[in-house]
């Protein structure tokens, strides 16, 4: 069984995999990587099932080292990626050699790299999945250095051969998410409505994964009362009292006490998670 | 339904939110939807007014999921007029068989709070003791189930001060409803008793003991 030795760690390192939805009834959020295709990418790159568990790294500062030859493939945020000090191409299999260290440099594009290695990083599933929610504390711990991580067994497809890049860096300007329409839109004024479709919002540095914050316009809300909890989406904008959006993400809790005026668009959902803190958004209609 | 039928509000393309009048309504419209649950349903997640609808929209379009709940919600309706609710449950649905919660009846909170309420301790012990309760959701952590009994006669106020640690297995009580804390945690609920039930065990096959639906009994366990 090949094993990986991490290295280091800079920035949250967490295994995760697409999720365990189905739960919510339970109290348990869908967790899962936060750009879901960034993963399922890196790991159709390397021939693995969409779903297998890989590493969700926000700005980088992992290395780990094989104990045997292994492809991975690095996929979602755009930087220095090195294979035994040799620096390799974005959005490819590459095969490291054992003993030789991979090295994920700062990000200069995009905020989390999702990465893939051959076989799947096989921690123990809870509620059938590997990913880590870190709001229920539910899921493999956090990955640090000095940790040990075992890799699944081959899969039976090859490494696809891909004579292109299969994707390209996260854009460094304004990113445009698709909005829906949410249960509570009658709780904010109409102007606040159009406000949170025409500004220009900026991603709080306390984004993380249970929700970002968006800094802009405060949303009056027209009605003031208080909301009982109800079931939330990922993607779901809920507006405080004192009029802040914040999009609930994977780790969310299930359940919200601020009504929800709108939610992003699920196929947005993937850009949203490499916006840097202080980066632009806008949103139009879905 | 106690009254007017329930609305629907949009929530995404894989979900809908249905808003009820109130707990009972809820609790009558998430039972009905079990027992016809279509393909393509993923779970069904009830809360205190509301229940989201999550489904698989290649299985179950939206515009389905939306007839099927307004034609059960008809059904519930038409059903409800002849007779009242029953929030303990009678008419439970597959997940509705009892679970009975032995208790040790001496939670911090237990004298102080039956003061509150201008009884005894030991009269607030037989009161949730003998309500015939029924888990109507979950929230707060994962397998914290809330749970309602018509014939519990208390509202019982938060703590002013929340517990930054409350212990596995606290039995405690909060507005109109009762709970077990599954892991140890912060909380506000006041506490009147411990149980030594697995509440939660993330590698069970079923990791939560108190499910939406189903109904639970407490019982005084002997003070060791």
């Amino acid at each position: 069984m090949t094993r990986l030795r991490v290295d280091a760690t800079a920035g949250a390192v967490l295994v995760q995999d697409l999720g365990r939805p189905g739960f919510a009834h339970l109290g348990v959020a869908t967790s899962g990587a936060l750009d879901r295709g960034a993963l399922a990418l890196a790991n159709r790159l390397v021939g693995n099932p969409d779903g297998a568990a890989g590493f969700e790294v926000v700005l980088g500062g992992l290395a780990f080292t094989p104990d045997a030859d292994l492809w991975f493939a690095v996929t979602g945020a755009f930087g220095p990626v090195l294979a035994g000090g040799r620096r390799v191409g974005a959005y490819r299999a590459v095969r490291a050699r054992a003993g030789e260290p991979v090295e994920i440099g700062t990000a200069e594009r995009g905020l989390r790299y999702l990465v893939a290695v051959r076989g799947g990083v096989d921690e123990p599933a809870v509620l059938g999945s590997r990913s880590r929610d870190t709001l229920s504390g539910l899921g493999p711990e956090p990955v640090v250095a000095g940790r040990v991580l075992a890799v699944g067994a081959e899969p039976a497809a090859s490494v696809p051969l891909l004579d292109d890049d299969a994707a390209y860096p996260p854009p460094a300007g304004p990113v445009a998410l698709g909005l829906l329409p949410g249960p509570r839109a009658d709780w904010v004024t109409d102007a606040a409505l159009a406000s949170l479709h025409e500004s220009r919002w900026r991603v709080s540095a306390s984004a993380d994964r249970v929700g970002a914050r968006l800094e802009g316009p405060s949303l009056e809300r027209r009605i003031t009362r208080e909301l009982v909890s109800e079931p939330t989406v990922a993607g779901a904008i809920q507006v405080t009292g004192a009029g802040v959006p914040t999009v609930l993400l994977a780790d969310r809790p299930v359940t919200g006490g601020y009504p929800v005026v709108a939610i992003v668009d699920p196929a947005s959902l993937d850009r949203l998670a490499q916006v840097r803190p202080g980066q632009e958004v806008r949103f139009r209609h879905a | 339904m106690t009254g007017s039928p329930p609305h629907l509000l949009p929530s995404g393309r894989s979900a809908l939110l249905v808003e009820c009048d109130d707990l009972p309504a809820v609790l009558a419209l998430h039972d009905a939807l079990v027992r016809t649950a279509p393909e393509g349903l993923v779970e069904l997640v009830p809360a205190a007014r509301t229940l989201l609808v999550a489904l698989d929209p290649d299985v179950l379009p939206l515009e389905s999921a939306a007839n099927w709940v307004r034609r059960v919600a008809r059904e519930v309706g038409a059903d409800a007029a002849g007779r009242a609710f029953d929030a303990a449950g009678t008419d439970a649905g597959p997940d509705g068989d009892e679970v009975v919660l032995a208790v040790d009846y001496r939670g911090d909170d237990l004298h102080a709070l039956a003061a509150t309420l201008d009884v005894s301790a030991e009269h607030l012990v037989a009161r949730h003791t003998s309500a015939r309760w029924r888990v109507a959701f979950i929230g707060f952590a994962p397998g914290f189930g809330y749970l309602v009994a018509e014939d519990w006669p208390f509202d019982v106020p938060r703590l002013d001060v929340a517990r930054t640690r409350v212990p596995a297995g606290a039995v405690g009580l909060a507005g109109a409803f009762s709970g077990a804390y599954p892991r140890e945690s912060p909380g506000g609920w006041q506490l009147i008793g411990r149980t030594e039930a697995i509440l939660w065990d993330a590698t069970a096959d079923r990791p939560a003991l108190l499910v939406p639906g189903r109904r639970v009994r407490f019982e005084p366990d002997a003070p060791r």
